[in-house]
């Protein structure tokens, strides 16, 4: 079951004109900024499918650079996120990509500052709903149906444990995890999909922890 | 959890609920949230609903001009009384496409089931709202209901223009409207399914050709006649009549013939009415080119 609330389908409350054009790559485009942690100097952003084909006419492009701004679906700022974006001296660049992409609403984002860059793969499935299938290089490989995080992570002892006693004492049961690291002892990634859903003060709890970097939910 | 329409109607009268309830119930089990909370925000979206609405019968237009207005002329027209059809239908038809006009407007609404199909919900609600003086709580319902035959529909086929055409949009919508409109009517939930089936059953088929890729044309027109079409369907629910095809099985017919609809017409603004003359030239004029010679 992808869709689990009915909100998923009353809702969300947002700007127009598409749902899965414009909230959902709104949605892609916040997923990337909270788990960047900061505003981004710099952002290449690359469409396939319909996103590319449509891009413009749905306003998918300042939305998802709304999302960058840390936006939500229903802030009508989205609609000059551009020329806030140019303001405030972030470079965006659209790439509009001819490869055929699994699913039809695609987009690749990049985007960085002279601490570090992060680049993330997320699909928009329909009604503002989407899903995160790519992080760093890491492919997640998350069902979309149970509530999901992603934490970034030293990798280093304990580090796992933590977060799942963390969850524990929450009573909140983990139904699927996954650990990647690229080299030994360097930055690590969690995708955990859990039964019940988990509170902001959860996330931030989880966040306070050591050698946790950052905690973003992906999945409600 | 229901997993399709039959298990859900099952579940109403097992229960002796309504379907509104049973989703209602779902949500608070599902995440946890209090009865109280879930219902908040379902007030919340039916007055971000509402606003649109108002604003939408008042007149807008879109950015690109492609789009606004029709709402307004439906309204003055409704007034002079003199129509043919019937004052309720137009009603409903009037209140989907101002809602679509203030979301190709850019305007703020609440997606049922997605934002290009924003109007059937509300639109339909708002005019049967005159006809049966509702509280605010069947309001609300009516919106449970809608989201629960979407709920299905969302999880065994699907809401997304791109991946399944019109069909899956403003069809989905639609069918969602007429089983809405079925309960506040006082209907049983099989009625319910029955509308639902009824509606879908006609919007099979219907591919995703905005012209320029803007929700505008002929997306507005089509959440008009996705009302136009619940109203009647469960109108004929009502009067008892059944689909010789189950709902479920209706709901499965159409995310095949989704998969099966070429990409042109998904959302890509390729093929059907993008593709006309007109719809390029419109196009042209909006971009400076045609979109795909950019």
């Amino acid at each position: 079951m992808k869709y689990r609330s009915v909100f998923d389908i009353i809702g969300p409350v947002m700007i127009g004109p598409s749902s899965s054009h414009t909230a959902g790559a709104a949605r892609i485009g916040r997923v990337a900024r909270s788990l960047f942690g900061r505003e981004p100097k710099w952002a290449n952003i690359s469409f396939y499918g319909s996103f590319a084909q449509t891009y413009k006419g749905h306003g998918t492009d300042v939305a998802i650079v709304g999302g960058l701004l840390d936006f939500d679906t229903d802030d009508e700022r989205i609609i000059h996120a551009i020329e806030i974006a140019k303001e405030r001296g972030i470079k965006i660049r659209f790439i509009e990509e001819d490869a055929v992409p699994d699913h039809p609403n695609t987009a690749r984002i990049i985007i960085g500052d002279h601490n570090g860059e992060l680049e993330l793969v997320g699909i928009s499935i329909g009604g503002g709903k989407i899903e995160i299938t790519e992080l760093n290089g890491f492919e997640l490989k998350l069902s979309g149906n149970h509530p999901a995080i992603l934490v970034v992570h030293n990798d280093r002892f304990g580090a796992i444990a933590s977060v799942a006693n963390t969850l524990a004492k929450y009573e909140i049961n983990i139904g699927h995890m996954e650990v990647s690291r690229k080299e030994k002892g360097k930055m690590a990634l969690m995708t955990i999909e859990v039964d019940q859903n988990i509170d902001d003060n959860i996330i931030k709890e989880l966040e306070e922890l050591p050698n946790i970097l950052k905690v973003t939910k992906i999945v409600d | 959890m229901f997993r399709n329409v039959a298990e859900l109607v099952e579940l109403a009268n097992s229960q002796n609920k309504k379907i509104s309830e049973i989703m209602i119930e779902q949500e608070v089990s599902v995440t946890g949230r209090s009865r109280e909370e879930i219902i908040n925000q379902m007030d919340r979206n039916l007055k971000v609903m509402e606003d649109a609405v108002e604003r939408g019968i008042k007149g807008v237009t879109s950015h690109s001009g492609l789009t606004g207005g029709d709402a307004v002329l439906l309204q003055k027209y409704i007034e002079k009384g003199n129509f043919l059809s019937g004052e309720t239908i137009l009603d409903a038809v009037s209140k989907a496409v101002a809602t679509n006009e203030v979301n190709a407007a850019m305007g703020t609404i609440c997606a049922t089931p997605t934002a290009g199909s924003a109007g059937v919900v509300p639109g339909t609600l708002f005019a049967v709202k005159n006809k049966l003086n509702p509280t605010r709580e069947q309001m609300i319902s009516f919106l449970f209901t809608a989201g629960a035959f979407g709920f299905v529909v969302a999880n065994n086929a699907s809401i997304s223009g791109a991946a399944g055409g019109c069909q899956a949009e403003v069809g989905s919508a639609a069918g969602m409207a007429a089983a809405a409109i079925v309960e506040m009517a006082g209907g049983t939930p099989e009625q319910c399914a029955e509308a639902m089936a009824i509606t879908l059953k006609n919007m099979l088929g219907l591919v995703c050709d905005p012209v320029a890729g803007l929700v505008e044309v002929p997306c507005v027109k089509r959440n008009a006649m996705g009302a136009a079409n619940a109203m009647v369907a469960a109108d004929m629910a009502l009067a008892g009549i059944k689909s010789r095809i189950p709902c479920d099985e209706v709901i499965d017919a159409m995310f095949k013939i989704g998969q099966s609809m070429p990409t042109a017409l998904k959302e890509t603004a390729q093929g059907g009415l993008a593709a006309t003359p007109t719809g390029r030239e419109l196009e042209a004029k909006i971009f400076g080119m045609p979109l795909n010679e950019k």
